[in-house]
Formats: C-alpha cells, sequence, structure tokens
C-alpha cells in the first residue's frame, strides 16, 4: 500500500494520527449504518415482493374480467360509461428519514367518500363483468399505493447502501490501511534521525575529549 | 396534492379510471417517454405503467430511479405479465448486496 507524500515531521505525525482516529471512528459508523441499512432493506424487499405477488394477481383477475366485458360490449358503449369517473385520488408524499434515506409515506385522499361511487356509469347498457373488474382494482388499490410506497423505497435503499458500501470499503481498504503506512513511515523516520543525531553528538564529544586532553581516538 | 396517473394501452389501464386514477392510454414508447416527462413535472406522484411499455423504455424509467417523486411502478397489462416489475425488484437487491439472495 502506498504511502501519503508528506513531509516526515512531528507536526504531520499528529495530524495523520488524529486523522487515523476519525476515519476509524467513521468507518465504524458507516458500518453500523450500512448494517441497519441492510437489515430494514430486507425487511423492506421482502414486502415488496409478496406486494407485487398479490398486486399482480389481483391485476389480472381484474383483467380477465375487463376483458370479458369489453367483449361484451360494444367499444362506444364501454368508452363512454368509462368517460367521466367521479371518484378522484389525491395523496399528500410525505417522507420519512430511515437512516438518511428518505422514503416516502402516502396520505390518500378521496374526492369522494361514497365507496359505491366507483360505479359511476348506468347499469343498463353494461355487463356485469365491468362492475367485478372495477370492484376488484378498487379492492387492490391499497395495495397498490403501499407497493408504489415500498418499491420507491427498496430502490432509494439499495442506491444508499451501494453508496455507503462503497465508502466502508474505500476507509478500511485504502483510507486506513494508508494512514497506518504513513503513520509508521513517519514514525521509522524520525527514530532514525534521532539516532542519527545522538550518534552525531558522541562523535563529537570524542573529538572534543581528544582535542582538550591530546590523546588520539 | 399529488396525483396518480396509469399509463398503458387503453384496454388495460381503462378500469384504472374507475377508482380514481387518471389515464393516460398509449400504444408507443416515444409517447409514454413524452407522457412520463410530462407527468412527473406535474405533480403526478405515482404512475403506474403497464410492464409491456416499461420494458419498451427501460432507460427512461432508469432515470426517475434515484428521485423521490414521481415513483413509476410496472403493472401487468392485459397482455400478461412478463416478470418485468418482479425483475426489478430482484435488480435493487443485486445493486443493494452484490446478487439476488431472495428469489
Amino acid at each position: 500500500m502506498a504511502i501519503i507524500n508528506v513531509n516526515p515531521t512531528r507536526m504531520e505525525l499528529t495530524n495523520l494520527k488524529r486523522r487515523l482516529v476519525t476515519a476509524r471512528r467513521g468507518h465504524r459508523l458507516l458500518k453500523d449504518k450500512r448494517d441497519e441499512l441492510m437489515r430494514r432493506f430486507l425487511e423492506l424487499v421482502r414486502e415488496n415482493k409478496s406486494l407485487r405477488r398479490q398486486v399482480e394477481e389481483s391485476i389480472r383477475g381484474a383483467n380477465a374480467h375487463m376483458a370479458i366485458s369489453r367483449s361484451l360490449m360494444q367499444r362506444e358503449v364501454l368508452d363512454v360509461a368509462l368517460l367521466s369517473p367521479k371518484q378522484h385520488m389525491e395523496i399528500d408524499v410525505e417522507q420519512d428519514n430511515v437512516m438518511s434515506v428518505m422514503i416516502p409515506k402516502f396520505k390518500t385522499k378521496f374526492s369522494s367518500s361514497n365507496e359505491n361511487d366507483i360505479y359511476f356509469y348506468g347499469y343498463a347498457f353494461t355487463s356485469g363483468d365491468l362492475d367485478t373488474a372495477v370492484k376488484g382494482f378498487h379492492d387492490i388499490l391499497p395495495e397498490m399505493l403501499r407497493l408504489a410506497e415500498v418499491e420507491k423505497s427498496c430502490q432509494l435503499m439499495a442506491a444508499e447502501i451501494e453508496k455507503t458500501r462503497r465508502r466502508v470499503n474505500a476507509l478500511e481498504h485504502v483510507m486506513i490501511p494508508q494512514y497506518e503506512e504513513t503513520i509508521r513511515f513517519i514514525t521509522m523516520k524520525l527514530d532514525e534521525s534521532e539516532r542519527s543525531a545522538t550518534t552525531r553528538l558522541m562523535k563529537i564529544k570524542d573529538k572534543m575529549l581528544a582535542e582538550a586532553h591530546n590523546y588520539a581516538v | 396534492m399529488y396525483r396518480v396517473a396509469a399509463i398503458g394501452d387503453r384496454d388495460s389501464i381503462y378500469g384504472f379510471a374507475a377508482v380514481g386514477i387518471e389515464i393516460f392510454p398509449t400504444d408507443s414508447s416515444d409517447e409514454a417517454g413524452r407522457l412520463l416527462h410530462r407527468l412527473s413535472i406535474n405533480d403526478y406522484a405515482v404512475i403506474y405503467i403497464t410492464e409491456e411499455l416499461a420494458s419498451s423504455i427501460e432507460d427512461v424509467l432508469d432515470e426517475y430511479k434515484d428521485r423521490a417523486v414521481p415513483i413509476i411502478v410496472p403493472i401487468p397489462g392485459l397482455s400478461g405479465n412478463t416478470g418485468m416489475g418482479m425483475k426489478s425488484v430482484s435488480k435493487s437487491v443485486e445493486r443493494a448486496v452484490g446478487s439476488d439472495i431472495i428469489s
């Protein structure tokens, strides 16, 4: 592992030591974040899968009825029947903070509270299968909205986990070893220069003594 | 306040109109891409799109993946289930974990 290109001074050493401590702490925190995110993510993904299975199943059922009603009714009649729905849905999107991931939370509001307003067409010229299909769609609506929530949360969390994992790995395998290596390098360099200073002093002392007492070393 | 939309071929999404979802029938993928863009700047929070159409504009969908809104959810259409929705779930697992561990 390459060392960082710095001057081997005592000041750099203290700086590096401080940075190493920060890096270690950051690494530990990020690792915890990653683990917690992963736990929640796996929970959500399981919910996502089962919800999706359920929603797809129900939509397929409703669609089958829709197909039958379409074949039983004239195209124009069906188009007119579904032309101006009574029910309108509005949703409020709130954001929930889960480990710094903003996941969406819905609040649904319907324009009409009467549940039967989903059958807004005249019954005289429409097939009964249309009612069944519409009922099917209506019944699965809460799950469909929940699915949207969960699926988005999963996508956002997956992105965050990926980012966090990269950071953890970068700290663990690049930054921290680099700091450690550099700190060792500076320590050795400083020790070395200390030793050379000591030997130089000893040498000078010898020379001075020799000069003072006039004897050869 | 946000609204909810559905994009897809007419027959697949017509039923959603009854329950309060606004429908935007289209068959072409170009049109769908334009619609998505228009809906995303017009306060639609959730957009359901038929899997058939979704799989033809996957690169457009990826642009919206990291944004909070709109949420684009593939749903099976009248022509059946292509498994694209499930695949996108697996894809996010793969992105997070490295491999699809829940199958």
